[in-house]
């Protein structure tokens, strides 16, 4: 293949999944400027490697390879990774938070009819730890299949299901304990509603 | 199915993911217990909040115009372009060397195939080990010619020439039956001092005439030619200098313009001598 040929067939086949690189880089690196320099070097690994792509998922082809930069960029840019301890404050009672669990989510519909779901969401899930997060943004933003979802992230099936089972239930508390949190009038204020909670 | 295993289900059966079977077992659970009704109704709510709620990062307009002109087009800077057609030539390198690569293999393969020849030459040498081994060098033991030769009578669709060379040191053993090139053979069978020598005859598939040519194979050396529509081969483990003689006298014998071998068989002072062969050893 010539070179203006294989370019012309990398823009047919890669360029219109531009929205999904870069909501998958947006959610990844939360912000806005870091996500378009991820996504421009994503393509440009993209178009390196793409003689290796056989014309199958071009979407979830290029989504891998989104995410490894994305990946890679967090790893070398880790100093402005706000919620990196947060995360892992937030990660770590697993077993404690089967019951708060339960209580938390009797009503997640009551929690989610409020006018600032939207905000409540986003934050939500902005505070997962990335791993959740981006098996949740690429099964419901993206609506891939497990299928798809396994080869990106480059985990199996069944822990793609157990991932987005686990992503959902921390999504669950953290709406919930915010919602407490807004009732109470305590905002924001993460730390201090995670400290006594291990 | 139960409690614990619909719980690890619901996520796949909330996305839509469980096969007919399992869907219809999970949904027959879900029918009679409350408590996994209310996570499944927890799980779908949380899905359609994120589905609903959540920001979807739409790229903006310029990023697209940002990566076109970054990537390597046709209409590409000059250095950029340079850089990527050298790129591309070295990409190139990878398949052209794998088709070389493949020529010269399936050449060496072709090359390194045993030719006829070869193979033939495997089967005179174990044909002659063989008569060696199973102590049935001769079918008709004789030093007489005229002994040997009518023996191959009925036996093949050719008469081979059978002479006895008693005189220059190559006594006549005996004659034998054999079976080479896929066809019923003449094999003589000559003495040296201690070494036995197999001659092999049959008729040519054409009229060409071949020269002698010597071979060597598991030490054992190999003498053939081709000569009045008759195939020659010639093997023993005796130094190849004293089997080219064997041949050179046969060659000239048969060659003489008195093929007639009736001064040779009068000659021959042995005539009706018969001899043992099994009694020589190898």
């Amino acid at each position: 293949m010539t070179e203006p040929a294989r370019a012309e067939r990398f823009q047919q086949a890669v360029l219109p999944h531009l929205h999904a690189a870069y909501n998958l880089a947006r959610w990844l690196c939360r912000n806005d400027h870091d996500a378009e320099d991820i996504v421009q070097e994503a393509y440009l690994r993209a178009f390196r490697f793409f003689d290796g792509f056989h014309g199958e998922d071009a979407r979830a082809w290029l989504l891998a390879i989104v995410r490894n930069t994305s990946y890679t960029w967090l790893q070398q840019n880790r100093g402005h990774e706000p919620n990196t301890s947060f995360d892992e404050e937030f990660h770590s009672p697993q077993e404690g938070s089967v019951t708060l669990l339960n209580q938390a989510d009797s009503n997640p519909e009551a929690i989610l009819a409020r006018d600032d779901d939207r905000a409540l969401v986003n934050r939500a899930l902005e505070m997962l730890p990335a791993e959740f997060r981006e098996v949740l943004v690429l099964r419901e933003l993206e609506d891939l299949s497990y299928k798809e979802i396994s080869s990106v992230a480059g985990i199996p099936m069944g822990t793609v299901m157990s991932r987005l089972a686990r992503a959902r239930r921390l999504l669950g508390e953290c709406l919930n304990r915010m919602g407490e949190e807004s009732r109470n009038g305590v905002q924001r204020n993460q730390g201090t509603t995670a400290g006594p909670r291990r | 199915m139960e409690c614990k295993e619909t719980r690890e289900l619901l996520p796949a059966h909330a996305d839509r993911e469980l096969g007919m079977g399992e869907v219809i077992e999970i949904d027959r659970h879900l029918a009679v217990c409350l408590a996994c009704q209310g996570e499944f109704a927890r799980q779908n709510a949380l899905r359609a909040a994120v589905k609903k709620h959540a920001t979807y990062f739409a790229a903006p307009a310029h990023l697209e115009s940002r990566i076109q002109a970054a990537l390597p087009r046709a209409t590409a800077r000059p250095e950029a372009r340079a850089k990527w057609s050298w790129r591309w030539n070295w990409l190139n390198i990878g398949p052209v060397l794998a088709s070389v690569f493949a020529l010269v293999w399936s050449l060496g393969l072709y090359l390194a195939l045993p030719s006829a020849d070869d193979l033939l030459a495997e089967e005179v040498v174990s044909s002659h080990v063989r008569s060696l081994m199973v102590n049935h060098i001769a079918d008709v033991a004789s030093s007489d010619q005229h002994t040997v030769k009518p023996w191959f009578n009925g036996k093949l669709d050719f008469s081979p020439t059978v002479s006895d060379f008693t005189a220059q040191g190559f006594p006549l053993v005996g004659g034998r039956l054999d079976y080479l090139d896929h066809r019923p053979v003449a094999a003589l069978v000559y003495r040296h001092r201690e070494h036995l020598i197999n001659e092999y005859i049959w008729p040519a598939s054409d009229e060409r005439e071949t020269a002698v040519q010597t071979l060597s194979r598991h030490g054992y050396h190999l003498v053939r030619w081709t000569k009045s529509g008759m195939v020659y081969w010639v093997v023993s483990d005796l130094d190849p200098r004293e089997l080219m003689t064997l041949v050179q006298i046969q060659r000239d014998h048969e060659g003489s313009p008195a093929e007639v071998p009736a001064p040779v068989k009068l000659d021959d002072p042995r005539t009706g001598r018969a001899t043992q062969p099994n009694q020589f050893t190898h």
